[in-house]
């Protein structure tokens, strides 16, 4: 047992902000119709300020959120495994999809209280990308589950595999314009199967509220540079995702304007996430999210995760600056006026993805990894082998040998992000535990 | 100065006195249900046999995945418990100083560890929730072939022919083991499959964190001399099983409380 210092803590002040948004996100797709308006169903990468030139009562719900949401409360993804097993799919296959199929197999709807309703609710279309094979693969088979239900939903999906672009390099133009068009020929699907007129206008708002969303969250996640971090990756997961919710909304960009003020004043005030921050690490990859309770485990070593490339990149838009630091994306000189404008802003501003390194580039983001543990001033890194995702999880091993030979400390740990069945608690924190204390880590006094 | 180390393990208690970092007695016992008497029947007789009493001994370290039971408990009262990969390393260091990696194969777990200077941990690996490369396949197995457990060994040394076994759990061993019986493939060769199979996980986990000379194997699955000679080849390399390898971490644990005293 050792005595260490002791870092002033506060609750984030905004927190209870951030819970009603998204409360209010899930609300408004389940009531879209009692509000007259309509809902549509994608990924959380899918481009959402395309359909947002519908109108302003235009509702969605990204998956990934959702099959995450479903995870979290056990009982419920339990059945969703069970519907999804009977139905004859393996359990292989990506753990977020497997909860939100098996949802509209029971016919049943969570919310962010955990509690259940009955009634999955139908979107009106389906708006995705093909990023991974699951991404492709997902809403076909949403679209034949509801299909059985008796409900026909248009499905309409971007082909986005041009490949990564890096933070900082020069995209070619027949790759962009190659997504362009899908754009362009899906603004027209739009207006056919929902018979409204779009307005290029609302879509040139939503565009520069998805390029200022995605850039103000990497700026909140630089300010985790400061000792003691004023922000906890438990915590940012409550945080980031409403880029992967609403990142073309206006309240999404009002909130993290607010969010990285408050941040701010946290770091200069040396306002601390965990109060007993002596050992700082990042994760990789979503975490086994029945199991957050591992990281106040790991508090009790001191440990905070302030981050990962996964919670820093998965919405967060970032570039190398020229002296070689990891830093927010620049935003485009002006904002978009006109559809073209618009698309080619989007399209041009997606393809930098920093977490799309995982499917095409590792080396990159070895290279990016190793850039936060240098920035961020990281002892070690926490690999979690996610069999719940093979889009995320395929390059991990070159990842841990890249770390490795740079001389950081990496943990690697089996689990999955959607299904509980597939991590072991207590063998983990057996595991980790020794990590600790080959790091020189004790557990600090209760 | 004198000093003890408890491994509480899966399957067994390994109790070790330190005296001066010389061992001055050990022993060992099944964990039962109650982890904390399991524990205090071999302890007692540690303290038996040297004649002393729980107040000569400086301090107790525990290791094992029991080491909770045994933390602060009386009658044992054991000072502070650390991971059985640390154990594992000051253990091997103190009896093999050359030693660069540990291999620990036990009744639940098997591990890889990295060894530094002074027996510090500089990387290790564990198996992930499977006993396919640990003693509890060799166990279920020797179930399957209706043989004593510590026959198996000496009858994979007997074995005359190489048999593949594919299956990468130990449920689905079984059946594999029970298809080769049918198929009238000896006890021999099919315990040398076994022991094969187990190598091969275990090789193919530790060469995750590199594998440099001195390779010393501990735990009780280094008591099975059917199993070194597929992990040597394995591995492509000797490997130094040292005398007691299953009281490795508890010497190890003991190692640890004597540095903390100096």
């Amino acid at each position: 047992m050792t005595e260490i210092k002791k870092y002033p803590t506060e609750l984030l002040k905004c927190w209870n902000e951030g819970k009603n948004l998204r409360k209010s996100y899930y609300d408004d797709y389940l009531r879209a119709h009692e509000k007259g308006g309509i809902r549509w169903a994608g990924g959380a990468w899918t481009f959402s300020s395309i359909p947002a030139g519908l109108g302003e009562d235009v509702y969605c719900i990204t998956g990934e959120p959702y099959g995450a949401t479903i995870a979290f409360f056990k009982d419920f993804a339990a059945q969703c495994h069970d519907a999804v097993e009977a139905a004859g799919f393996p359990r292989t296959l990506c753990a977020y999809m497997r909860n939100y199929w098996g949802a509209i197999l029971l016919d049943k709807h969570v919310l962010t209280d955990g509690t259940v309703v009955e009634g999955a609710p139908i979107p009106d279309f389906i708006w995705q990308d093909h990023i991974c094979c699951s991404h492709g693969k997902w809403y076909q088979v949403v679209k034949w589950l509801e299909k059985k239900k008796g409900k026909d939903v248009p499905m309409y999906c971007v082909d986005v595999s041009v490949g990564y672009a890096g933070p900082n390099e020069k995209i070619e133009d027949y790759k962009v314009n190659y997504i362009i068009q899908q754009l362009n020929d899906g603004i027209d699907w739009l207006e056919k199967v929902t018979g409204r007129e779009y307005n290029d206008k609302l879509l040139c708002d939503a565009v520069w509220n998805e390029i200022k969303a995605t850039s103000l969250w990497a700026e909140i996640c630089s300010l985790n540079k400061a000792i003691p971090a004023p922000l906890d990756e438990k915590s940012m997961y409550s945080l980031y995702v409403m880029a992967t919710l609403i990142k073309h909304r206006p309240e999404c960009v009002a909130f993290y304007e607010t969010l990285r003020d408050e941040v701010k004043d946290r770091a200069n005030r040396g306002i601390a996430a965990t109060p007993y921050e002596r050992f700082r690490v990042i994760t990789d990859t979503q975490p086994p999210w029945g199991f957050l309770k591992v990281f106040r485990e790991m508090e009790k070593y001191g440990v905070v995760s302030l981050g990962s490339l996964y919670t820093f990149g998965l919405i967060g838009m970032w570039e190398f600056k020229s002296d070689g630091t990891w830093a927010p994306k620049t935003l485009p000189e002006k904002k978009p006026q006109t559809r073209e404008e618009a698309l080619r802003a989007i399209v041009e501003w997606t393809l930098h993805k920093p977490e799309w390194a995982h499917f095409y580039r590792p080396e990159l983001k070895t290279q990016m990894m190793k850039e936060i543990v240098d920035q961020w001033k990281v002892n070690a890194v926490l690999l979690h082998y996610n069999r719940g995702c093979e889009g995320l999880s395929v390059h991990i091993a070159e990842n841990r040998l890249g770390l490795l030979d740079a001389g950081i400390p990496v943990f690697p740990f089996e689990g999955n992000m959607g299904d509980e069945r597939e991590f072991d608690f207590a063998g983990t924190m057996a595991r980790l535990t020794a990590f600790f204390e080959s790091m020189g880590l004790k557990k600090l006094k209760e | 100065m004198i000093t003890a180390g408890i491994d509480v393990g899966a399957k067994f208690v390994k109790v070790v006195i330190l005296k001066d970092g010389g061992v001055l007695e050990r022993a060992k016992a099944l964990v039962g249900f109650d982890v904390l008497k399991s524990t205090i029947d071999p302890f007692e007789t540690t303290l038996k046999k040297t004649g002393l009493s729980r107040n000569d001994i400086e301090k107790i370290v525990a290791t094992g995945m029991g080491r909770e039971a045994v933390h602060g408990k009386p009658p044992i009262n054991a000072e502070e418990v650390v991971s059985v990969v640390v154990a594992d390393a000051k253990g091997a260091f103190h009896l093999i100083p050359t030693v660069k990696t540990v291999i620990d194969v036990g009744a639940e777990e098997g591990r890889g560890v990295k060894v530094g200077p002074n027996g510090i941990v500089k990387d290790f690996v564990i198996n992930e929730r499977c006993a396919a490369g640990a003693g509890t396949f060799v166990e279920a197995m020797a179930r399957a072939l209706e043989v004593k457990v510590e026959d198996m060994g000496p009858l994979a040394l007997k074995s005359t022919q190489v048999i593949p076994m594919n299956a990468q759990c130990c449920v689905f061993a079984e059946s594999e083991v029970v298809t080769l019986i049918h198929s009238k493939v000896s006890k021999e060769d099919i315990s040398r499959a076994i022991h094969d199979a187990i190598a091969s996980r275990i090789s193919s986990m530790v060469l995750r964190v590199g594998v440099e000379r001195d390779v010393v194997l501990i735990g009780g699955v280094a008591l099975n001399p059917g199993f070194l000679p597929p992990l040597k080849k394995e591995l492509n390399t000797d490997v130094i099983v040292p005398e007691c390898p299953e009281y490795v971490g508890a010497v190890g644990a003991a190692m640890i409380a004597s540095e903390s005293k100096e």
